[in-house]
């Protein structure tokens, strides 16, 4: 094997190997660790003492976690439909015309992708509190602020991946389907959105999990009465770690892991279709 | 590219929902904020604008601009750590059997797509004084006291297990920040190492230059984009962190993001939080005007 080595083969070097595989350690160790213990049949974390469910069941009995997970599931599902239409429209007109001021709109749509979250989160809540959007609001009315920040820092990133997706589109095509007799709105719909597609999955799939791992916008736009996931975990963490939530984030991690496995069947299948992947 | 003129009706149905939004839910409560700076508390909720400049005097008072100070050295040595683990990571990934690539791409976005608070949470699991590491050092304690008893150098290890304070201090937020982005360093340095010209290499080993050499001469600069695009990506979010100071930090060790989450909510001074968060604001542009120009002038060199 060592002779078989080339100078460039830097993969092969141990110490390179080493480092990876440290890295790995670093990063999924501590997950790894808490889904393990959120199964132990005890209160203090590090000694085994069997297998158990019953922080799950504890978790599931909890009503409050309960509705908060639902809520922001919820909140997660409007929010990728609103973001990806939003996104796609966004995308559609920068890519396709040419027109004044055409420089401040891409630069209004970078903004919220690179200023700090926790200034977006501030603007967002100083905005809801003004319009007296902030608490007061029965269900599921009251999850509207949160809804509309998830939106503002998602439908930015859609806008993106399906502009990228864009460039690559050979307008020869468009051209062919209104020579042979379709009309604009046909065009649209049998060439351009089979194109775009992939970019339309990928950017919804990035607006789910956006939704789903934000912390910083949902903190500060959810009034006193609207519990979300991640502001509930918040509070249940600040009371201390307990098996309970080890338990709740298991579930977290799970439901993500899984979209990514979906997300990841999708793009295979549709980039599969005999199109030009970009 | 057409101009808009050649379909208005479909330019304005496809521009129109975005950029109100963007109007009304973003561009709006951000100038809101920047108006609030402006103002005077008169009672609870209500505030006066009264262009007075005393939140931003107040805000570049020592206390706060040592605040900033401090957050901008944790956000740039964690970011600095970040690109020394992470640049074997990538070149490892770069130039892995193209087999396995994928997985070890899947790998390293993986925690990426969890949430950041369990992430977080994670942490404080591991590091805390009853956690992970601890526990796990106590056992090694308990080990080696066991082993050396007999030999007669039980003494050596004390009485009692003395627990680590790793949580609660400046190095432990370090740590998380590298935790949560590092994914985003690697990601950029991946892209540009992809691309990277191969002969380029093979030549600069041909020609007798050393591999230590070659990778501080050739493969260094030609990754410059990639090492500046994933420091931003890194600093900017690591600037204005405030949930893993607040969870993981002592009290000694709360950063500009915390003093500005407080304004907002429990110190209820609005005024001074907007001013506050307008001078984050300020320092993330210089930031990424920094990040542009330094791309400017790699594309000028190039072309």
């Amino acid at each position: 094997m060592r002779a078989e080595r080339g100078p460039l083969d830097y993969a092969r070097r141990w110490w390179l190997r080493a480092w990876l595989a440290a890295t790995f350690l670093f990063l999924y160790a501590p997950i790894v660790i808490l889904v393990i213990f959120s199964f132990n049949d005890s209160r203090r974390n590090i000694v085994w003492r069997g297998f158990t469910t019953k922080y799950y069941l504890k978790a599931l009995q909890n009503d409050s976690l309960i509705e908060a997970f639902t809520n922001s599931i919820v909140i997660a599902l409007v929010s990728t439909v609103v973001s990806t239409v939003l996104g796609a429209l966004l995308a559609l007109a920068l890519w396709r015309f040419r027109f004044p001021g055409k420089p401040l709109v891409e630069g209004a749509n970078a903004l919220p992708i690179v200023i700090p979250e926790i200034c977006m989160g501030v603007a967002l809540l100083v905005f809801f509190s003004r319009i007296g959007l902030m608490g007061g609001l029965s269900w599921p009315w009251s999850l509207l602020p949160v809804l509309i920040g998830h939106i503002t820092f998602s439908f930015p990133f859609v806008a993106v991946v399906v502009r990228a997706r864009l460039e690559g589109f050979d307008r020869a095509l468009e051209e062919a389907s209104r020579d042979l007799g379709a009309s604009e709105w046909q065009t649209f719909w049998r060439v351009l959105v089979p194109y775009m597609r992939p970019g339309l999955v990928a950017g919804a799939l990035l607006a789910m999990t956006l939704s789903l791992d934000d912390f910083v916008i949902t903190f500060f736009t959810s009034g006193p009465d609207t519990i979300t996931f991640p502001v509930k975990i918040y509070s249940m963490v600040r009371f201390g770690a307990t098996p309970e939530v080890n338990a709740a984030s298991t579930v977290l991690i799970a439901i993500t892991i899984l979209l990514t496995v979906i997300a990841m069947n999708l793009q295979r299948r549709s980039s599969g279709r005999g199109e030009v992947v970009p | 590219m057409d101009s808009w003129r050649s379909a208005p009706a479909v330019f304005w149905i496809t521009l129109i929902p975005g950029v109100a939004w963007l109007l009304l839910f973003f561009l709006v409560p951000l100038g809101l904020v920047w108006l609030l700076a402006f103002g005077e508390r008169a009672g609870p909720v209500a505030i006066n604008i009264t262009w007075t400049l005393d939140n931003y005097r107040q805000a570049l008072d020592p206390l706060y601009l040592g605040l900033f100070w401090k957050s901008f050295w944790v956000a740039a040595v964690s970011t600095a750590i970040c690109l020394v683990v992470s640049f074997p990571v990538a070149l490892a990934v770069t130039f892995a059997q193209a087999r396995i690539k994928p997985l070890l791409l899947m790998l390293v976005v993986l925690p990426f797509w969890t949430n950041l608070l369990v992430r977080t949470y994670a942490m404080i699991a591991v590091l805390r004084t009853r956690g992970f590491l601890n526990d796990g050092l106590e056992y090694l304690w308990l080990l080696g006291k066991t082993l050396a008893t007999p030999l007669g150098l039980g003494d050596l290890f004390g009485e009692r297990f003395q627990p680590l304070q790793i949580l609660y201090n400046d190095a432990a937020v370090i740590f998380g920040i590298i935790y949560v982005y590092l994914p985003f360093m690697v990601l950029p340095l991946y892209a540009t190492l992809e691309k990277l010209d191969r002969s380029l290499l093979e030549a600069s080993l041909d020609l007798g230059a050393s591999h230590w050499r070659t990778f501080w001469r050739v493969i260094v600069p030609l990754a410059r984009p990639g090492i500046v695009s994933g420091m931003i990506l890194v600093f900017v979010p690591a600037l204005g962190t405030f949930l893993i100071s607040d969870l993981l930090g002592g009290p000694s060790s709360q950063l500009i993001g915390n003093v500005i989450e407080r304004q907002f909510k429990a110190a209820n001074n609005v005024p001074l939080g907007a001013a506050l968060s307008f001078l984050l604001l300020y320092a993330t542009f210089v930031a990424l005007a920094l990040w542009a120009w330094s791309n400017e002038r790699a594309r000028r060199r190039a072309g």
